[in-house]
């Protein structure tokens, strides 16, 4: 009985998020093509600028762009949810074909700065909230407020310099060899590309890691105050098995939270990670499609980033939904 | 909240400092230095690098004194347009530091009295403020700098971008940050308006206005105090590296990031020293000022005081 109401609650949670989240990529489409109407003009990305005055008019009439913008709003939104948001002036195709090829790219450096940030910030954070004065524990801190204050564009400069070009060890730009597995191109798969991948990720961790470092401390230190902490302590639990078992997990929850308000943070240092390393993803391709007036290509990236905020947001809390046990209780009882 | 009256003897909470935080009495001469050095920019840099007239493309890229094939009259080389690093960097520092000042000063405006209206006032503008402060955080400052100053960019033209950079830069790093002020003085005003001292200038027949202005605000500059200071590191580095992507201060008017960014290119070609010293002259900045307001941070944090 109580389980099935458990579920409906999780049901509505889960209708009610879906729907913000369907508002939010409508508010950000409204804005794409805000902008796009405002900067671009749609003809002359189709015919160029050759053509003379009077056949763009009637062009302009032919393909509806002198309807009222409600309108051509619509018809924006509904070429969206076909899979239209107009054609590249750079590159001449569907931006939905240039922006999600880049994907990947992004994807995999992000991933691979976020398995260094995980395995080192659980347990660096962990150890500076059980013995804050400790040497280590200062030691730690001190050098994150060195990585918070070195700028993630440095970062990967000093690292190209030292490892690239002194030591010649590690490849300084691109992505290397990379493999065709259906629509995703990967460089996990060669040892190119993995060679290829340790700066830029190296780079991009350097800047979130001492972020996380606090984050878990923080949380930790919040969690180590309570009462249910010292209750275990009383009762002869294990220290390890106090921290790592009851406040660490608790303390995830807040982490989750937070954590998960960093997607747009972590987009922009992927970006300057990608300048610094002419990684070819998609941040590299935004600032080529600034440099170049690209409208369409950039409100098209505008509306991908949007997406991935609006996907990570609802992940996340999701997730926060299944790690509170006060929810998972309720549920099980 | 006064730390004169609680220890009298001034010097000793000076040598106290130094003896217990090392890093924190270098950090607050390192910044001393770069501040003062970067605001008297125009009466010790040996040239004024702003002025395109006296550059000569024949100077560019010298190394700097220490390295073989120098110039003696540049002390810390010439950069790809032949202009004195010296004089740029201390000029480069100087809007570095204007831009995260008066960028924290937009924050602060906004941030402040919306924080002490929400703590103050509570119930449904607390509501929206909050509700507000949080949506703009979960937008990433520098990912709605990049946009904002990506899209006037390709609107107006790269020349345009270059011609109100400084105002640009100011009020987009500006506006998008007040919610870390709104939420410290609105956690602080609610803290401070429970208290006594308040309830006794109501009841003496104090206005709103007059207590929020006169007795809260006063008392909740502390924490203010440590926010901005973070602030002003991150408002620093939001305009390095807006200009690294070249979406901020132009190559004839370099900001920090601006001339790491131009001597990136040559850094290959063996011009090293473009990039790499005004790059440790803004870890410098940074890491002095994220120091000091770690330092104010914890000395404030009741968590971290000695049981």
């Amino acid at each position: 009985m109580s389980s099935t109401r458990a579920l409906a609650a999780g049901l509505a949670f889960l209708a009610r998020r879906l729907t913000q989240a369907l508002l939010v990529m409508l508010a950000v489409l409204v804005i794409a093509f805000a902008v796009r109407t405002s900067l671009g003009d749609p003809l002359r990305e189709i015919v160029g600028e050759a053509v003379p005055e009077a056949e763009r008019e009637q062009l302009r009439h032919e393909l509806g762009l002198d309807a009222p913008w409600p309108v051509q709003l619509a018809r924006y939104i509904g070429g969206a949810l076909h899979g239209d948001l107009g054609t590249s002036t750079i590159y001449k195709k569907p931006t939905l074909e240039v922006v999600p090829a880049k994907f990947p790219a992004s994807f995999e450096l992000v991933l691979g700065a976020s398995l260094i940030v995980l395995l080192l910030s659980l347990p660096a954070g962990v150890y500076c909230a059980v013995r804050p004065r400790a040497l280590g524990a200062r030691l730690i801190l001190g050098l994150s407020v060195l990585g918070i204050s070195i700028p993630v564009f440095l970062t990967g400069i000093f690292l190209i310099t030292i490892f690239a070009v002194w030591l010649g060890w590690l490849p300084a730009f691109g992505r290397g060899e990379t493999v065709h597995l259906g629509g995703w191109e990967t460089g996990l798969l060669t040892l190119s590309g993995l060679r290829h991948l340790i700066l830029p990720a190296l780079t991009l961790s350097s800047i979130m890691l001492p972020l996380f470092i606090r984050l878990v401390r923080g949380a930790m230190l919040d969690e180590l105050g309570h009462d249910y902490v010292r209750t275990a302590r009383a009762k002869g639990a294990a220290p390890l098995r106090v921290w790592l078992g009851h406040a660490l997990r608790n303390a995830l929850l807040p982490l989750v939270a937070v954590g998960g308000l960093q997607v747009g943070t972590l987009i922009a240092y992927t970006l300057l990670t990608e300048t610094v390393f002419q990684w070819p993803g998609m941040g590299f391709l935004f600032l080529e499609a600034v440099t170049r007036a690209d409208i369409p290509l950039i409100t098209t990236y505008l509306v991908f980033v949007g997406l991935l905020f609006v996907i990570t947001n609802t992940i996340v809390d999701i997730l926060s939904l299944m790690l509170d046990p006060r929810i998972t209780l309720e549920g099980t009882r | 909240m006064n730390e004169a009256t609680s220890r009298p003897d001034s010097e000793g909470v000076l040598r106290a400092v130094i003896v217990e935080r090392p890093g924190a009495a270098v950090a607050a001469i390192l910044f001393g230095l770069i501040a003062i050095a970067a605001m008297l920019a125009p009466l010790i840099a040996p040239t004024n690098p702003f002025d395109l007239a006296s550059l000569d493309v024949l100077d560019a890229e010298l190394p700097p004194r220490w390295v073989q094939g120098s110039d003696p009259s540049f002390l810390l080389g010439t950069d790809a347009q032949g202009r004195d690093l010296l004089s740029a960097i201390l000029y480069g520092t100087r809007i570095s530091l204007l831009v995260g000042v008066l960028a924290v000063a937009i924050q602060a405006t906004i941030g402040v009295p919306l924080g002490l209206l929400a703590g103050y006032v509570g119930d449904r503008l607390d509501n929206i403020v909050s509700r507000a402060a949080d949506i703009q955080l979960s937008l990433s400052t520098l990912m709605m700098a990049i946009i904002a100053l990506a899209l006037f960019r390709a609107a107006l033209g790269g020349e345009s971008l270059s011609r109100y950079a400084v105002p640009l830069l100011v009020v987009v790093i500006g506006l998008a940050e007040w919610p870390y002020f709104a939420r410290t003085a609105r956690a602080a005003t609610q803290v401070e308006a429970a208290k006594d001292y308040v309830r006794a200038a109501r009841a003496l027949g104090a206005s709103d206005l007059g207590i929020v202005g006169r007795h809260i605000l006063p008392n909740i500059l502390s924490p203010l105090i440590v926010v901005a200071t973070t602030q002003i590191a991150g408002a620093i580095m939001a305009e390095a590296a807006l200009s690294f992507l070249g979406l901020g201060m132009p190559v004839t008017k370099p900001s920090l990031g601006t001339l790491i960014r131009s001597g990136y290119d040559l850094m290959f070609a063996g011009a090293w020293w473009i990039t790499v010293i005004p790059g440790i002259v803004l870890i410098g900045l940074l890491v002095s000022v994220n120091v000091l307001g770690d330092t104010l941070r914890d000395a404030l944090d009741p968590r971290l005081s000695p049981r």
